[in-house]
């Protein structure tokens, strides 16, 4: 009896043995795109989020190097507990290693539980809560291309240098709206301006005049527009129509995307500063990735920040996974991987991710052109303001994450 | 006191977009019986033909004023020859369960298309600019879509209600059988009924894209409210439409300006209500 048992013992250690060894020579990897992939955030992510993970993973060479490397996509349709379901599914069944993407906030907070609970990994670029790497901070998330913080400081302050140092907002009625205000008015504050007020809409309007009637008679000099996606373009075209501009006050989106330029059109955008991390026409090789990319994208367009985002995480996880020499499936592994390394890729050049998940790189603040000064298709922008990386991102010092040592 | 005027106002305008959608629901529902739930997509698609005009044919937006209704109501008669004349007779859950697949097969290839951000389409250089009232700042284009809008929501109550045209309209939803014995073609006639509401869609979906951003998703935002205005003025009522149209953007207008949040809900709440009191909606008939 005892020596069926210890037998028994042996074999199980074996099988294990043999197990873990086999663990670290694992070379299959599952992406999944969690995205709005219908609503009104789906040409900031969506499909172009699933082409930018794709084209990571062929640039990335490891399938000639014996690497069996998946990608998934689905569509959280903007509700939290669609996008944990789905998550949830993923881990369960589908076995994904790493869910990237996860435009909106509410969604990318709920989806952060599931990721940390069950181990594995969030490269975020589409949600924009700096709560994500501060006071919900996960050793399972990446936090790749902007955060609200980061939005708030540099345009709110610019702005503010700039002569405008009274703010009404208009805020999107969820997490994100809530974050980008709360940090807005810190950074705006800070600066040496005031806030007259604010007013809440709710997610996926398509009438702004009252509210903007608000703004108008608060006598702002600045409307910040806390919101993102077709609500600023919406607010934006209102805003021309309610005279706002033309009656002195200016507008500032605080979260813009390209996608959202091209929809307005330059006549209504010209003149909008905002700040992005990522632009197709910075330098040659954000001009050849984006060549490539909008070659292959179904209407031609060029990637968004986000698409960006969703390319330079996943290169940076796969250098990751093969300094471990394979996939542990161990997510928190992985990421304290990624964190040990600095980062460097075609799109956002040199950096580096912070303890709390955070990743820092430079921030632009742009100036939309006039359609005089457009010389062809997306040619959107003029660079107005370079932030170095850690005077953009919110410094350590002031951070709450548990992760961070003091 | 003057923000409150100028709330007002602005529920007005957007009132006067409830009532031409809810009208041509409400017309729709009364002579044909179908729950038209495809309004918000072909609304949508009244928008995107008024853009394709522009851009590809270089035609204005007067021109699109006719054109694209005319455009989309061929669509709709197309639908309405195709599938909808199947369903006569039927309970009306298979009307909304068709034209709810419709709306969805709709939006879905205009957003493969044109992607969810949505398209630019200028006002007209004529309706540019504004005037001060004192009280606020109007938009000139937005005080000619509330007098355009309440022109053709009269108009098109008129024809039915008071010309012969719509007597024998009324009269074939009635007893279609004896308005066939007079020689009156009734399935032609509930033809172009349908023919008629889409062109009214389409016509605020024309009215609607200087304003709002040409998006596959303009119509899926709007048809919940445009419905809940339907059911409560009174399935089918024609005036019972207009009225409740304009009247939920006015309060729609206030909830707004006093608690922003609630805005999205408070169509929804009063829905509840009028149901609850007079479950015909407030101008409606017992069947």
């Amino acid at each position: 009896m005892k020596s069926k048992l210890s037998a028994l013992m042996l074999g199980t250690a074996l099988v294990f043995g043999a197990g873990s060894g086999a663990f670290a020579q694992d070379k299959t990897v599952k992406i999944g795109n969690l995205t709005d992939m219908s609503g009104l955030y789906a040409d900031v992510g969506g499909a172009g989020s699933t082409l930018a993970a794709q084209m990571a993973v062929e640039d990335s060479g490891l399938a000639a190097k014996g690497w069996k490397i998946d990608v998934v996509s689905a569509d959280h349709q903007n509700k939290p507990d669609v996008g944990t379901t789905t998550a949830r599914q993923w881990v369960d069944i589908e076995k994904v290693d790493v869910i990237v993407d996860v435009l909106n906030s509410g969604v990318a907070l709920a989806v952060k539980n599931v990721v940390t609970e069950k181990n594995i990994i969030m490269i975020n670029s589409g949600a924009a809560s700096s709560d994500l790497t501060n006071a919900q901070c996960s050793p399972n998330v990446v936090h790749w291309v902007y955060d609200t913080y980061m939005l708030a400081n540099s345009t709110g302050t610019a702005l503010v240098k700039a002569g405008g140092d009274s703010w009404f907002f208009l805020t999107a009625d969820y997490a994100f709206g809530a974050a980008l205000e709360r940090d807005t008015t810190t950074a705006v504050t800070k600066a040496g301006g005031k806030i007259l007020g604010s007013v809440k809409h709710p997610l996926n309007s398509s009438d702004f005049s009252s509210f903007l009637l608000q703004a108008q008679a608060s006598k702002a000099k600045i409307v910040g527009l806390a919101n993102a996606g077709g609500d600023t373009t919406n607010s934006i075209k209102q805003a021309a129509e309610f005279g706002i501009v033309s009656g002195g006050q200016r507008l500032a989106g605080l979260l813009m995307f390209i996608s959202d330029v091209h929809s307005l059109g330059l006549n209504v955008a010209q003149g909008l500063n905002f700040t992005e991390t990522f632009y197709w026409d910075l330098n040659d090789q954000t001009r050849a990735f984006s060549k490539r990319f909008s070659d292959r994208s179904k209407n031609k367009a060029p990637p968004t920040m986000v698409h960006a985002g969703v390319y330079a995480g996943l290169i940076h996880y796969f250098k990751a996974l093969e300094a471990l020499g394979g996939n542990p499936h161990d997510g928190a592994k992985v990421v304290a991987k990624m964190k040990e390394i600095k980062t460097d890729d075609p799109l956002f050049g040199k950096g580096e991710i912070q303890p709390n998940g955070r990743k820092i790189h430079p921030a632009y603040l742009f100036e939309v052109k006039k359609p005089s000064e457009s010389k062809g298709p997306y040619d959107y922008y003029k660079l107005v303001g370079t932030t170095p990386g850690e005077q953009a991102f919110r410094p350590l010092s002031e951070s709450v994450c548990p992760l961070v040592k003091k | 006191m003057q923000a409150l005027y100028a709330q007002l106002l602005v529920g007005l305008i957007n009132g006067s977009f409830y009532a031409l959608l809810s009208l041509g629901l409400a017309v729709i529902f009364g002579m044909l019986n179908i729950i038209n739930f495809a309004h918000g997509a072909l609304y949508m698609m009244g928008a995107f033909v008024a853009y394709f005009l522009l851009n590809l044919f270089g035609i204005n937006y007067w021109w699109a004023l006719i054109l694209s209704p005319v455009i989309v109501g061929g669509f709709g008669i197309i639908l309405e020859r195709t599938m909808l004349q199947w369903l006569t007779g039927l309970d009306h859950l298979y009307g909304l369960l068709l034209t709810f697949g419709l709306a969805l097969i709709i939006q879905g290839v205009f957003q493969n298309y044109f992607g969810s951000s949505g398209l630019p389409y200028a006002i007209p250089d004529i309706l540019k600019g504004g005037v001060n009232l004192g009280f606020m700042y109007l938009p000139i284009y937005r005080g000619w879509v509330v007098i355009f809008s309440l022109v053709v929501c009269i108009a098109t109550w008129y024809t039915i209600e008071r010309t012969r045209l719509g007597a024998y309209l009324r009269a074939a939803t009635e007893n279609p059988t004896l308005v066939r014995a007079f020689g009156i073609n009734v399935p032609r006639m509930i033809t172009l009924t349908y023919g008629l509401g889409v062109g009214l869609a389409a016509l605020a979906g024309v009215l609607s894209a200087p304003i709002n951003q040409v998006r596959p998703l303009m119509g899926a935002d709007l048809i919940i409210v445009v419905f809940a205005v339907v059911v409560i003025g009174g399935m089918g009522s024609i005036m019972g439409s207009i009225i409740t149209g304009f009247a939920l953007g006015v309060i729609e207008g206030l909830t707004k300006y006093f608690y922003p949040e609630a805005s999205n809900t408070v169509v929804f709440v009063l829905m509840v209500l009028v149901l609850l009191v007079k479950p015909t909606g407030l101008t409606g008939r017992a069947n």
